[in-house]
C-alpha cells in the first residue's frame, strides 16, 4: 500500500505542503490515479497522539521555525517571531483549525468592481466568480461534512454561544446560529460525532472535526498512488535550461539533501513560506525567485481584520466547554459603505484556555487590571471577529538574509500594517461585540487584539493579467506552465469568511484541471 | 510542590528569629526563602536570598492573584537560581533596589504596600529584566496546572469524554 517512487522518476506530481491545501490536492490527484509525491516539513500526529494542553499541543504541532516581523501591527511588538500560528506536520493546520465552513459572498469575488478602487489598497477582482465555485463548494461541503450544508444539522450550541446568541437576539440580529462547521453533529464519512471536548484548537482527538490528516491523507495513500514523506523540508525549487520546473531539493530529517526530480510542482506550504519557497529558488535565469516577473511574489499579505471581545459576568459562563467556535452572526458580513468602510465582518465565538488567555487577552499589560480580568475567567464569554482586509503592496514577505533556520536557509520576514479600512472595521466591530455583551449584562468588556496570524493568504495571488499577479484562474503561475500554488497564497482578496473551504474547493478545482491537462498532454 | 521547595524541618521559632519578613516572603539566611509560616521554603545556590525574595515579590506584584499561593509564584522564579542568570538578577535586583531607596524606602522589599512597589515597577517596566520577568511568568505561573481549579478552568477533558454529558450547555442566568 504505502507506495515509494524513486528520486529520479520524472513523472510524478511533487506537492509541497500537506495542509488544507496540499492534503486535499494530493489525495485527489492520487484517486484520478496521478502518482504523487508529497513532501512535508512536519511529522505524523493522529487523534490518539494529540494533546488536550494548549501549551504542550503548541509545542508538538505549531511551526516554530525561525520567522520575523515588521510593520505597525501589534503582532510584531507583542510575538515579534510568531506573525503567525501554523501547524507544522502532515495535514498541515487542518489540525489546528476550528472548522468554520463558509462560502465566499458572491461579491466578494469581485472587491474591485464592487467596492471600487480604495486609496492605497491593490483591489483586484478574481478571476473566477461565484457560479463556477458552485460545485466545487458543494463538494468540499460533502468532503469536510459541513452542518448546515448538504442536509447535516447543525451542532448544538454550548454556553458560550447562549451567551452570544441573547445578546445578538437583543440587538436585532437576525442571521446567528451555530455555524456551519466542519465537524460532525452526527457520525459522518467514518468520523464520530463531537463529544464537546474543548480542545478544537490542539486537535479533535475524536476525529470529529475535519483534517486532512486523518481523511485525505491515509485515503490518498491508500490508492497506492499517493507517496508522503513526512520530515521533509524542501529548500528549493529547481528548473531546467527551458524554465520548466524539473524537481525539488529538500532536507530529510537528518540535514540530507535530496533531490526529487518532477514533471509538476504544485506549492502549498501555506502564505508564509510558499513565497518563501519561490524566493528562495531564485537562479541565474530567475534572478528575483521563480514565477516572480510580476513582481508580485510575496506581496499583497492578507491576513484578515480580527480582534476578539471577551466580557465578563457576574455569573459564571465557562466557555471553554465544548465547541471552540460555536456559533456565528453573519449580520456585520455583509458591503456597506454607510458603516464607514468596505467590505463586512463575521462574528463567531471562541474561547482560549486558561494559560493562552494569560497570553493573548493583552500582551504585555500586567498588574490588577490584567490579573482581576483573568480570576474573573470562569464567568467570561468571548468571540473572534474576522473581516476582510485590504490587499496592500507592501504588506508582505521577503527574505531576511540576517536570519537562517535550522537548514541555513533565510527565513521569511513577515511585513504588515493596517489600512484605514481594516481599523474603521475593526473599530466598528469591537462596538458591536461589546454591544452584544452589555445586553445581556456585561460587567467588563475587552477589547482583545489580534492574536499571531491564523488565517495567511494573499502572497502568490490569482490574477486574469500575468502583469499583478503571480498565478491564473487554476492557480498555475503566469510564467511557468509545470508550476501550481495550491494553498491559501492564491487569494486575490480575502473576503469576510474564514478561507479553508474555498482553499479546499479551490484544490479539488485543481486537481480536476491538473488531471485534464495531464490526460491531454498538455503538462 | 516542586523540588526543592519543601519545609526543610524549619521551625516557625526559626523562621521568625531570623527572618527580615517583607510582603509575606521572609529572607532567613543560610541560603533559604520562606514562607513567615514554613509553609515552604527555597534554598537558593547561585543566587541570593534577598534577590529570590525579590523576584518573588516581584511575581506576585506584576500578575497579582490574592487566592494563588505564593509557592506558585516560587516555583515560577525559581529558574533564576542558576549560574547563568546570576549577574543577571543581580543587576536587576540592585536597580529595583536604588529606585526603593530613592523613593524613601531601603529597598523593594521594605517598601510595603503594593501600589508604591507596582510605582518602582512601572519605572523599569521597558527594561530586559523586568520584561524576562514578566515573559517568563505567563507560562512559569499560569502554566501550572495545580492552579487552574482556583481560576475555574477544567484543563484536558477528552480523558472524560468531554462536556457532552457535562454541562456544555448548562448555563441557567439567561
Ligand atoms: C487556531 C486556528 C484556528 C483556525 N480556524 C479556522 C476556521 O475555523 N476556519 C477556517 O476556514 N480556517 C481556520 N484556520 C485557518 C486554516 O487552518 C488555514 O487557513 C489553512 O489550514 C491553510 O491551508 P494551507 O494549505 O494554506 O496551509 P497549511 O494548512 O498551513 O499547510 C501548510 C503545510 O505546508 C508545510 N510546509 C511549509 N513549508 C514547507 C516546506 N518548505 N517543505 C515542506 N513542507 C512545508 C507545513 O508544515 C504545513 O503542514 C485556523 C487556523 C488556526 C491556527
Ligand atoms: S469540541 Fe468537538 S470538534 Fe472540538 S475537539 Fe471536541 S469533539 Fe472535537
Amino acid at each position: 500500500m504505502a507506495v515509494k517512487f524513486d528520486m529520479s522518476d520524472d513523472s510524478v506530481v511533487v506537492v509541497i505542503g500537506t495542509g488544507a491545501g496540499g492534503g486535499v490536492l494530493s489525495n485527489e490527484l492520487a484517486q484520478k490515479g496521478v502518482k504523487v509525491v508529497a513532501l512535508e516539513a512536519g511529522g505524523r500526529y493522529l487523534p490518539e497522539d494529540y494533546i488536550n494542553d494548549e501549551w504542550e499541543s503548541f509545542g508538538q504541532l505549531a511551526w516554530v521555525d525561525p520567522r520575523t516581523t515588521s510593520g505597525d501591527w501589534r503582532v510584531s511588538k507583542d510575538f515579534p517571531g510568531l506573525p503567525a500560528w501554523i501547524v507544522k506536520a502532515v495535514g498541515g493546520t487542518t489540525i489546528h483549525w476550528a472548522g468554520a465552513s463558509l462560502r465566499f459572498q458572491e461579491h466578494e469575488w469581485k472587491a474591485l468592481s464592487t467596492y471600487g478602487p480604495v486609496e492605497g489598497a491593490n483591489l483586484l477582482d478574481w478571476p473566477i466568480d461565484a457560479a463556477e465555485m458552485a460545485p466545487y463548494y458543494t463538494k468540499a461541503e460533502n468532503k469536510l461534512g459541513v452542518t448546515r450544508t448538504g442536509g447535516r444539522a447543525g451542532l448544538p450550541g454550548n454556553n458560550n454561544y447562549k451567551v452570544f446568541e441573547a445578546g445578538a437576539k437583543a440587538l436585532g440580529y437576525k442571521k446567528v446560529h451555530t455555524g456551519r462547521m466542519a465537524i460532525n453533529s452526527a457520525e459522518y464519512d467514518n468520523r464520530n460525532a463531537c463529544q464537546q471536548v474543548g480542545f478544537c484548537f490542539q486537535g479533535c482527538k475524536f476525529g470529529a472535526k475535519w483534517s486532512a490528516a486523518y481523511t485525505d491523507i491515509p485515503r490518498g495513500e491508500a490508492t497506492g498512488n499517493l507517496e508522503v514523506r513526512e520530515h521533509s523540508h524542501v529548500a528549493r525549487i529547481v528548473h531546467d535550461k527551458r524554465g520548466k520546473v524539473s524537481g525539488v531539493e529538500y532536507f530529510d530529517k537528518d540535514g540530507n539533501l535530496h533531490l526529487q526530480k518532477a514533471r509538476i510542482v504544485c506549492v502549498a506550504g501555506n502564505t508564509i513560506e510558499s513565497p518563501r519557497l519561490l524566493l528562495n529558488s531564485a537562479s541565474a535565469m530567475f534572478p528575483d525567485g521563480l514565477a516572480n516577473s510580476s513582481g508580485m511574489v510575496g506581496r499583497n499579505y492578507m491576513r484578515h481584520m480580527t480582534g476578539s471581545v471577551y466580557a465578563v459576568f457576574d455569573k459564571p459562563v465557562r466557555m471553554w466547554r465544548g465547541t471552540t467556535m460555536a456559533g456565528i452572526i453573519q449580520d456585520e458580513a455583509r458591503h456597506d459603505p454607510s458603516r464607514g468602510f468596505v467590505g463586512g465582518y463575521e462574528m463567531e465565538t471562541v474561547s482560549l484556555g486558561l494559560p493562552f488567555m494569560a497570553a493573548f487577552l493583552n500582551p504585555g499589560a500586567w498588574g490588577r487590571s490584567f490579573t482581576t480580568a483573568l480570576d474573573a475567567y470562569e464567568n467570561m464569554a468571548g468571540m473572534w471577529l474576522v473581516g476582510e482586509d485590504m490587499p496592500q503592496e507592501s504588506n508582505r514577505v521577503t527574505l531576511n538574509p540576517e536570519v537562517k533556520d535550522q537548514w541555513g536557509l533565510p527565513v521569511a520576514n513577515v511585513n504588515y500594517s493596517d489600512h484605514p479600512n481594516d481599523i474603521a472595521m475593526r473599530e466598528h466591530a469591537y462596538r458591536q461585540g461589546a454591544a452584544i455583551y452589555d445586553a445581556v449584562g456585561a460587567t467588563r468588556i475587552f477589547p482583545t487584539p489580534p492574536y499571531p496570524s491564523t488565517h495567511n493568504l494573499g502572497t502568490n495571488r490569482m490574477s486574469a493579467d500575468p502583469k499583478n499577479g503571480v498565478v491564473n484562474k487554476w492557480g498555475q503561475t503566469h510564467d511557468i506552465a509545470n508550476l501550481f500554488i495550491s494553498d491559501g497564497s492564491q487569494f486575490t482578496t480575502g473576503a469576510s469568511e474564514n478561507p479553508t473551504l474555498t482553499i479546499v474547493a479551490l484544490a479539488i478545482r485543481q486537481a480536476d484541471h491538473i488531471a485534464d491537462e495531464m490526460s491531454k498532454g498538455n503538462l | 510542590m516542586a523540588e526543592r521547595i519543601s519545609n526543610r524541618n524549619l521551625t516557625r521559632r526559626q523562621l521568625l528569629q531570623s527572618s527580615v519578613a517583607a510582603g509575606g516572603i521572609a529572607v532567613i539566611g543560610m541560603g533559604f526563602v520562606a514562607a513567615p509560616d514554613a509553609a515552604w521554603a527555597l534554598e537558593v545556590t547561585e543566587i541570593t536570598e534577598h534577590q529570590m525574595a525579590t523576584l518573588v515579590q516581584m511575581a506576585r506584584d506584576i500578575y497579582p492573584h490574592d487566592r494563588v499561593a505564593d509557592e506558585y509564584y516560587v516555583i515560577a522564579v525559581k529558574g533564576y537560581d542558576s549560574a547563568d542568570k546570576k549577574a543577571f538578577v543581580a543587576q536587576g535586583v540592585a536597580r529595583l533596589d536604588e529606585l526603593a531607596q530613592a523613593a524613601g524606602n531601603a529597598s523593594y522589599l521594605e517598601t510595603k504596600w503594593e501600589e508604591n512597589r507596582v510605582a518602582l515597577l512601572r519605572q523599569i517596566e521597558n527594561d530586559a529584566f523586568f520584561q524576562a520577568v514578566r515573559g517568563g511568568l505567563i507560562t512559569g505561573l499560569y502554566n501550572q496546572k495545580a492552579i487552574w481549579p482556583i481560576f475555574g478552568y477544567e484543563g484536558e477533558s477528552f480523558s472524560k469524554g468531554g462536556y457532552i454529558h457535562r454541562g456544555f450547555d448548562d448555563i441557567n442566568w439567561l
